[in-house]
């Protein structure tokens, strides 16, 4: 998806967040019918704000990792939702052929270099595809999106001082939702500076309110065209994860007042108030938006649902190039080990 | 530790074999595909103005330049996540993580990035980068700078991995592996760089991927790779004097694993030994000997043994650390009792 005004547009903006967190509520029915690929899901609702201020400023060309939590990023940046709930539910029509699933989900086409389930996993990877793009002079970034939990991962920091060593066109992106798991982040680090440990790699740092959508574009837009000049940088944003950490965890650890407080900050309520208030959209416009989004995610809901399993030989597939044979499968190795046994 | 070799780069090529050093076969191959291919470049800890720990990437940032020969912190993770990154947006990196013992700073970007990319996405990319780094020992370079950690890569699906052990391998296993679509970890050896041999570089001595018979023979097989193909053509040449013909298989890559040569030897001599430095328990030998044992079960007279590392860290001290390893004498007095029990 280009960037163009449209993208940018504060209407636009609203629509791909609203399709964010209608496709996490659908994948959360998915799972309740028991049609995941297991239970292993991380939904992204109220971290949409980040993944669309930072996605809408994004360029063809340009690539990113993310992290476990990573659905939302993945449609600000043009995802297929029928491919995508197809990976989750481990179908062969999937973006991954069903081998991925959610923590994995990738496409070299729009640029995702992949999403990982280790904390930290996807970090250096943009360092390296900063590289490329300086080596092949090109004028495209490399954004990794990564959680709180991994300013605690030493990896994040290796990749910001070769990133800044570098002069590399690189950008770092935290999504605080204030947990990693259910460690408050104030519990996991004794300064919540975060902007500062990036400046001190000499890297432009900042920090913005993920619940401000057109806060974290702007931020995100002049970090990425300092990051394009091969000027590193990272962007903290602050927001909060309104649910569990996986579908199976209830949040135990979090307060009645601290929930409400932090689902206070709702990205789509926060640009939904902004745009009626502004007079750029009524009420029913948005409201055509929100039925828009239900339909296309309910469709695939249904695309997942329907869509085949892999085929059993897939397996084998794709652990190796093609010019390598596949591993021997058991049964065929214990017939050759057995068969004049027979 | 760092060791420097005073070497110069090598003269231009000539054409036909000549005597040279693995380090300088190596370094040749690098150069060679550097010059072929724009898109490769190398990256590690000392690669360019030191010349790499052990003198292998000599020369190379004098006539590449800093773009394609990058000195890296000492970041080993950053090092192979990076290089992961670059590979997956059109490089072909050569990153060097200067002892294998320094994998285990790299671990995840090896085995749960590299290692599954092609496959965890569903074919989609594949992550052609080479990892160089050495092992072994040899040099009293202590616990954490002596290990063979082949096994650490070989129990992971989704690596290549090769083990020169010969100058010829040294150059054309490293120029082969410049052009796998998969990562390929290249553990050189670091009692080898100083050892001479002859290279012609227009020549492999086989394809990718397939073992290569170094020494024919009728009694017994020994099925080595990197340094240990050495012990076994010395062991093997004690035998001859004992009256013991000794077959040697030279493995090369660990993966693919090439077991049916091993295996077809031990068809035809009936008894089979694996060597390996690697430790013992959980390690190469065992998966070798073992493919072996399936595929010639009904041909084996005895069964195939392992001789492998001791199952310690390895020490420090020049007797102990000898004593680590297998040693030609060990190999000569168990193939002798496996063929005249």
């Amino acid at each position: 998806m280009a960037d163009d005004a449209s993208n940018r547009s504060g209407v636009q903006l609203y629509r791909t967040m609203r399709r964010i967190r209608t496709f996490e509520e659908r994948v959360g029915e998915l799972f309740v019918r028991q049609e995941t690929a297991g239970s292993m899901l991380h939904l992204s609702i109220g971290e949409e704000g980040a993944a669309v201020g930072v996605g809408a400023v994004l360029r063809d060309g340009d690539s990113f990792t993310t992290h476990h939590r990573g659905h939302g990023i993945f449609l600000a940046r043009g995802a297929d939702p029928n491919r995508m709930m197809a990976e989750i539910a481990g179908k062969a029509a999937g973006y991954c052929a069903g081998k991925g699933g959610s923590m994995h989900i990738a496409d070299m086409a729009l640029g995702h270099l992949g999403a990982n389930a280790i904390v930290g996993g996807g970090i250096p990877a943009v360092v390296g595809a900063g590289l490329s793009y300086r080596h092949h002079r090109k004028p495209n970034v490399s954004v990794a999106f990564f959680g709180d939990g991994a300013l605690q991962q030493g990896i994040l920091y290796e990749s910001m001082n070769m990133a800044a060593l570098w002069r590399l066109p690189v950008l770092f992106v935290c999504i605080n939702n204030q947990y990693g798991m259910g460690t408050r982040i104030d519990h996991a680090a004794a300064s919540l500076a975060f902007d500062e440990r990036a400046r001190s790699f000499g890297l432009l740092g900042e920090i913005v309110d993920g619940s401000d959508v057109e806060a974290v574009r702007q931020a995100a837009d002049s970090l990425l065209a300092a990051a394009r000049g091969g000027r590193a940088g990272f962007l903290a944003i602050d927001c909060f994860r309104f649910y569990g950490h996986a579908r199976m965890d209830k949040s135990p650890y979090r307060s009645a007042e601290e929930e409400a407080a932090g689902r206070a900050r709702d990205p789509l309520a926060r640009q939904h108030a902004r745009l009626v208030g502004d007079g750029v959209a009524s009420e029913e416009d948005l409201a055509a938006i929100d039925s828009a989004a239900a339909a296309e995610m309910d469709a695939a809901v249904d695309f997942a649902i329907a869509a085949e399993r892999p085929e059993p030989a897939a397996l084998f597939r794709d652990v190796y190039g093609p010019d390598q044979p596949p591993p021997v499968p058991l049964a065929e190795r214990l017939d050759r080990v057995l068969g004049a046994r027979r | 530790m760092t060791e420097v070799s005073g070497r110069a780069a090598p003269a231009a090529d000539a054409a036909g074999p000549r005597q040279t050093t693995y380090r300088d076969a190596l370094r040749q191959a690098l150069d060679d595909a550097m010059a072929a291919d724009p898109d490769i470049i190398v990256m590690g800890e000392e690669v360019g103005r030191y010349g790499g720990a052990y003198g292998v990437t000599k020369g190379l940032l004098d006539r590449f330049g800093e773009a394609r020969v990058i000195d890296a912190p000492i970041s080993e993770a950053g090092i192979v996540g990076a290089a992961v990154g670059a590979a997956m947006t059109g490089l072909r990196p050569v990153a060097e993580l200067m002892y294998v013992d320094f994998f285990g700073l790299a671990m995840d970007q090896i085995a749960n990035q590299a290692a599954k990319i092609r496959y965890m996405f569903g074919g989609q990319i594949g992550v052609p980068l080479v990892l160089r780094t050495q092992g072994g020992t040899g040099r009293s370079a202590g616990a954490q700078h002596s290990q063979s950690l082949e096994g650490w890569i070989l129990n992971t699906p989704g690596l290549r991995l090769a083990m020169p052990g010969t100058v010829s391998d040294a150059y054309h296993l490293l120029r082969a592996a410049l052009t796998q679509p998969d990562p390929v970890v290249f553990i050189e050896h670091k009692s080898l760089y100083t050892g001479q041999g002859l290279l012609d570089t227009a020549t492999p001595d086989a394809p990718w991927g397939q073992a290569v018979v170094r020494r024919p023979g009728r009694d017994v097989t020994l099925v080595a790779y990197s340094r240990m193909v050495n012990v076994a053509l010395e062991a093997a040449d004690a035998l001859a004097a004992q009256g013991i013909e000794t077959e040697v298989v030279d493995l090369r890559t660990l993966n693919p694993l090439d077991s049916d040569t091993a295996s077809q030897s031990a068809m035809r001599t009936g008894r089979a030994a694996v060597l390996s430095e690697a430790c013992l328990t959980g390690g190469p030998a065992a998966e070798i000997a073992q493919r072996i044992t399936e595929d010639a079960f009904d041909w084996l007279e005895e069964p195939v043994l392992r001789i492998a590392g001791e199952d310690v860290p390895i020490p420090v001290a020049g007797d102990l650390e000898a004593a680590s390893i297998p040693t030609t004498a060990h190999v000569v007095d168990a193939v002798s009792r496996l063929v005249r029990p």
